[in-house]
């Protein structure tokens, strides 16, 4: 079996990882779940969360907001619609995330309240994981 | 016959204007492979976004149950055509083409009885259209304090228009834009972004099966309206480029004429400061001999 996998995290404006990765921890729309080499070929959307990637020397970790990953024999591929080191990520930008959240939540239409309220739930538990508190 | 001094004064006003052209050529180019690396590093998120999407939607695509996005409203009366030309002009028949290319659509849908609407990004197009079709511009988005076009302008775009569709606004958009192939070479093209339509790519047997998580058309109703900003994206980062482009090769041609210009004005004037000379020589000479 193979040890390690290709692995690509692409934003729409660029490429922000390709490497060689053991295992690759994706924040799914249903609950979270580890790809690793040889995993049965899956399309999953992403709620916001932490992106854990497993390297041969370490980890690495990305904040992730919607898109989806596509886990394939050649290895996964994550797209995001905004994607960030979590090294990276600072205050501000996560209380501007949660803000425009909070917006869309208020804006939503009646049968949306709930994936929007989930949304802004979700923003705020990476944040928390994180440990940034979002004011 | 223009006299020496107006001669030289047009000499040193077209040096000028060449030096002018010269500098913009350059900013443009420099411009251009910023522009072209972005479209560059934007190529792979919308290729496996149009490779995944087009998958799903062969697999959901015929059932009664698909999204609006995808299946359309089931008519084609309204139709929203959404220009992309540049905030600036200056470069050669970059937005002229595009236009073109709209009034030509404009004018067959018309044929066809259709009602059309026009939403303008970039003021140059809103200005060659209004004078025809002031009447059907409903929209308009300014992108001239964008520096860098990013994925959010996109995205509020993409906002925008599908909260018209929701809202019943129209049946069919299309974009137009120019394509990018090279700097002198930019193609006009339209693309139809709702409801999606995808360029079929026949790799049948190489298709995975996909377990989907939720199921597919969950998948596909997130996916979708991601889609339509992808494309909006992708038309704006070859917009942005082929503008640049077509600006460099204006600018270049520009340089150039007025290099022959200032050629065939120097000719003139020294063809008219000799003719001087020899006049005042005769002059000089005739008088002499009379004495």
């Amino acid at each position: 079996m193979a040890e390690t996998m290709q692995f690509d995290l692409v934003s729409p404006e660029r490429r922000l990882a390709s490497l060689e990765a053991k295992a690759v921890r994706i924040p799914g729309a249903e609950g979270d779940m580890t790809a690793m080499p040889d995993h049965a070929p899956t399309i999953t959307t992403l709620r916001p969360g932490i992106l854990t990637v497993e390297t041969a020397s370490g980890s690495e970790e990305y904040l992730v907001t919607g898109g989806f990953a596509e886990i394939g024999a050649e290895g996964t591929t994550v797209l995001a619609e905004a994607a960030m080191p979590k090294a990276e990520v600072t205050q501000d930008y996560l209380n501007d995330l949660v803000a425009r959240a909070r917006e869309a939540q208020a804006n939503a239409k009646p049968e949306m309240t709930d994936a929007s309220a989930k949304l802004v739930a979700d923003m705020l538990a990476a944040g928390s994981q994180m440990g940034i508190t979002v004011n | 016959m223009p006299s020496l001094k107006d001669l030289k004064n047009r000499i040193e006003s077209v040096k000028s204007t060449r030096k002018i052209t010269k500098a913009m050529q350059m900013v443009a180019a420099a411009k251009l492979r910023r522009a072209q690396d972005a479209a560059e590093a934007a190529r792979p998120y919308a290729e496996r976004f149009n490779a995944v999407l087009s998958g799903l939607a062969a697999s959901v695509g015929e059932s009664d149950s698909a999204p609006r996005l995808l299946a359309g409203t089931g008519k084609s009366d309204v139709h929203l055509l959404v220009v992309m030309t540049s905030e600036r002009g200056l470069c050669g028949g970059f937005n002229s083409s595009i236009v073109k290319l709209a009034k030509a659509h404009i004018e067959k849908l018309k044929g066809q009885g259709k009602t059309i609407k026009v939403m303008t990004v970039g003021k140059k197009g809103r200005e060659q259209l209004r004078r025809e079709y002031g009447d059907l511009l409903m929209a308009h988005v300014d992108l001239t304090e964008v520096k860098r076009i990013g994925y959010e302008n996109a995205a509020d775009i993409s906002r925008d228009l599908l909260g018209r569709f929701d809202a019943d606004e129209f049946d069919v958009a299309t974009i137009f834009f120019n394509r990018f192939q090279s700097v002198i070479s930019q193609v006009p093209t339209a693309q139809q972004i709702i409801p999606a339509t995808f360029e079929a790519e026949e790799d049948a047997g190489a298709a995975t099966l996909y377990d989907y998580e939720p199921d597919e058309e969950a998948i596909l109703a997130d996916l979708l309206p991601r889609g339509v900003a992808t494309q909006v994206f992708t038309a704006l980062l070859e917009n942005a480029a082929s503008e640049q482009g077509a600006r460099m090769s204006a600018m270049d041609n520009a340089t150039r004429n007025a290099g022959e210009m200032i050629d065939k004005l120097t000719i003139q004037f020294n063809r008219s400061r000799q003719a001087v000379i020899t006049n005042e020589l005769i002059e000089i000479i005739s008088g002499a001999e009379a004495l």
